[in-house]
């Protein structure tokens, strides 16, 4: 982290403690999520965040409420990050009635009307179309909000992806792109799946503005998302951040990781951006110890209610099952 | 002799045979090398055939799929796998206004001898975006041939019996087949893909189903002997063409019929097989025709949710019961 970064976003204590707790909210929940998974708690497919907590937490600073998220299976991070209330992300991990989509969605399908997040789509691409529809909804109203839309490297290879880009640059919508490359697509490493690996030069070639960001470092990643969103709320059109990151852990809970090298898995590791922010800001004094005590003891308390609520929450009622297919219609 | 093989198992000594014996046949898909497949159908043939031969590909179905029409079209024998039928969304418009039409809009000048493999289904809480059975959207494709092996001995045997049709083949194996194991004979090889079976004689009713649906119809029968009524199983195994003459030849001699699909009841196969039914063999029918679909509902993730909303083994016994009257 360079004094020039730190110098953009305001690093006061209570921000940087904010920062560092917001990762750590996704870290444990993750974990928590995979021991839950172990125990049948949690079920179907699990993808965790762990290792890119800083694009997310990152991103999210940039935003204002009234701004729109729309986010892949992998985004238990997005979803804490945006406000959306740990209880109910977890009773929905769990598919009980009080999760956020009422167990209907499950670990990827997340969605929140009141944070406008917009899921929560595991259909790889599949959102990309979905954000560039939302903005162009925003500027036909004349609102001057933002849509962030996240997205794995591997989906750079969909249409979907070349099409937006396109639309959106073509029609100067207000998306951001955020383009989380964690060099692997599954068990596809980037090069054998781009011709081109420099993801941030598509971008480019679509004549949208691009940044290539460390996502591994939080405050070059809210600080480029900052700034990107402020050219983008001034009428800029859209903009393009690579945030360059790892996945520490497995795909899904189903993939036993042939395809990378345990020492790779290892050096990223070296690089947490959780470990990473705390060291440099207890250098730096920005953080004290007794604040990383006492943000971990909040999280354990916030974690432990949420599993409480989870554990408690009821199944959704069986009779219910057609229900939410149609919108009911108004009584005349 | 026979070996007791798991249906995943099944499916990947048929590709290595299919590679072995056919040189212009290749298989791809994302993941289907160095990850060693989504349902780990692939595991250990990347090794064995190179990365020529087992394709690892980009996120990009339509793309690849197209690029496969295009190989058969060019003399290949293509092999493309689909992870799952919801994400073969993406490429619909290269297997519908290309491989399905290519050869009748030519004048019958060009073949596409592709076969395309997906998985499909519900059953893993994996919610709506994965669970789904649209093998009947494809059934609906003039121009393409739509299989469902729901056995092992069908996984070992389809894929070569699809590798000789010279038009475009489609191959459905249901989710929860890949780790249910069976009996292969030790001379298993190339299967019939024209015709319907009988797995279980009966002269009550006929249950007529496919895929993952069959085990839960065979277990059904099982209740339904316990109470003195002998359903007849028919497995479709081709689900366009329908092999009518098997299908009307049962309900001639059960005069009833139940279709299990786990399709959504609106527009099924089953709603295509009661028609075909009620067309062919109505003076031969004792009672109206029952049919056991999915719910008219995106697939839930809740376990509980999930289940209601798929045939059932209860529903399927109480849907015979009411044909059948007692
Ligand atoms: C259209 C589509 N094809 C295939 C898949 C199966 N699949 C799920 S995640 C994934 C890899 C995606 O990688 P990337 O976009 O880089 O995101 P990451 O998982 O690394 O966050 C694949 C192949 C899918 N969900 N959707």
């Amino acid at each position: 982290m360079t004094k020039d970064q730190a110098a953009k976003v305001h690093l006061t204590r209570a921000h940087v403690r904010g920062l560092y707790k917001e990762m750590l909210r996704i870290r444990r929940f993750e974990e928590k999520c995979a021991e839950l998974y172990t125990q049948e708690k949690i079920r179907g497919f699990l993808h965790l965040y762990i290792g890119e907590e800083a694009i997310a937490v990152g991103v999210m600073q940039a935003l204002q409420p009234a701004d729109a998220v729309v986010a892949t299976y992998r985004e238990h991070g997005h979803a804490l990050a945006r406000g959306i209330d740990m209880s109910r992300t977890m009773a929905e991990m769990y598919g009980k009635q009080d999760g956020c989509s009422r167990g209907h969605g499950g670990s990827m399908h997340i969605f929140d009307a009141a944070t406008r997040f917009y899921g929560g789509n595991a259909i790889v691409g599949g959102g990309l179309p979905l954000a560039v529809g939302l903005a162009l909804a925003d500027k036909m109203l004349g609102r001057s909000q933002v849509t962030a839309c996240f997205f794995g490297e591997g989906a750079v290879a969909e249409g979907e992806f070349h099409e937006s880009m396109n639309l959106a640059a073509l029609w100067q919508l207000p998306v951001l792109f955020v383009c989380e490359n964690n060099l692997y697509a599954m068990g596809t490493a980037l090069a054998i799946s781009e011709s081109e690996t420099d993801i941030n030069r598509k971008a480019e070639s679509y004549r949208m503005p691009s940044t290539i960001v460390d996502g591994m470092d939080i405050v070059a990643t809210e600080n480029a998302a900052r700034r990107a969103v402020e050219a983008i709320r001034q009428g800029g059109g859209p903009a393009f951040l690579e945030c360059r990151t790892y996945r520490f852990r497995a795909h899904s809970m189903f993939d036993a990781q042939l395809y990378r090298a345990k020492a790779e898995v290892e050096a990223w590791k070296e690089k947490c951006p959780i470990e990473h922010l705390r060291k440099w800001a207890l250098d730096a004094g920005s953080l004290h110890a007794e604040d990383v005590d006492s943000v971990e003891a909040e999280v354990a308390s916030e974690l432990a209610a949420a599993i409480a609520f989870a554990d408690s929450s009821p199944w959704e009622s069986v009779a219910r099952l057609l229900d939410d297919v149609h919108t009911p219609r108004q009584q005349p | 002799m026979t070996e007791t093989i798991t249906y995943r198992d099944a499916m990947r000594a048929a590709i290595r045979e299919a590679l072995q014996k056919e040189p212009r046949a290749f298989l791809m898909v994302e993941d289907v090398g160095r990850y060693g497949g989504c349902y780990a159908v692939s595991k250990g043939l990347l090794d064995e055939f190179g990365p020529e031969r087992i394709r690892d590909t980009p996120l990009s179905e339509a793309g690849f799929v197209g690029a496969g029409i295009g190989a058969a079209l060019g003399g290949m024998r293509p092999i493309v796998e689909v992870m799952t039928v919801n994400f073969s969304m993406l490429c619909l418009d290269q297997i519908l206004n290309t491989a399905a039409t290519i050869r009748h809009m030519s004048g019958g000048q060009f073949s596409v001898p592709i076969v395309i493999r997906m998985a499909t289904g519900a059953g893993r809480q994996l919610a709506a975006q994965h669970s789904h059975s649209l093998e009947n959207w494809y059934a609906h494709i003039p121009g393409i041939r739509v299989v469902a092996p729901a056995t092992v001995e069908d996984a070992r045997g389809m894929l070569w019996s699809a590798l000789q049709d010279p038009d475009p083949v489609l191959i459905f194996e249901h989710v929860m087949l890949y780790n249910m194991t069976g009996e292969l004979g030790a001379g298993a090889g190339p299967v019939d893909i024209d015709r319907a079976v009988l797995r279980r004689p009966g002269r009550d009713v006929s249950l007529i189903t496919y895929g993952g649906s069959l085990w839960k119809a065979m277990t059904a029968a099982q209740e339904l002997a316990a109470a003195g009524i002998e359903a007849e199983i028919v497995d479709l195994r081709s689900l366009r063409p329908l092999d009518d003459a098997t299908i009307m030849a049962s309900v001639a001699r059960t005069r009833r019929a139940v279709i299990v699909d786990e399709g959504w009841r609106t527009g099924s196969l089953a709603a295509e097989i009661a028609t075909r039914i009620m067309e062919q063999c109505f003076w031969s029918l004792d009672a109206p025709i029952g049919r056991v679909c999915t719910a008219e509902v995106p697939i839930p993730y809740a376990r509980h949710l999930e289940e209601a909303a798929l045939p059932q083994v209860p529903a399927i016994v109480a849907a015979v019961r009411s044909v059948v009257g007692r």
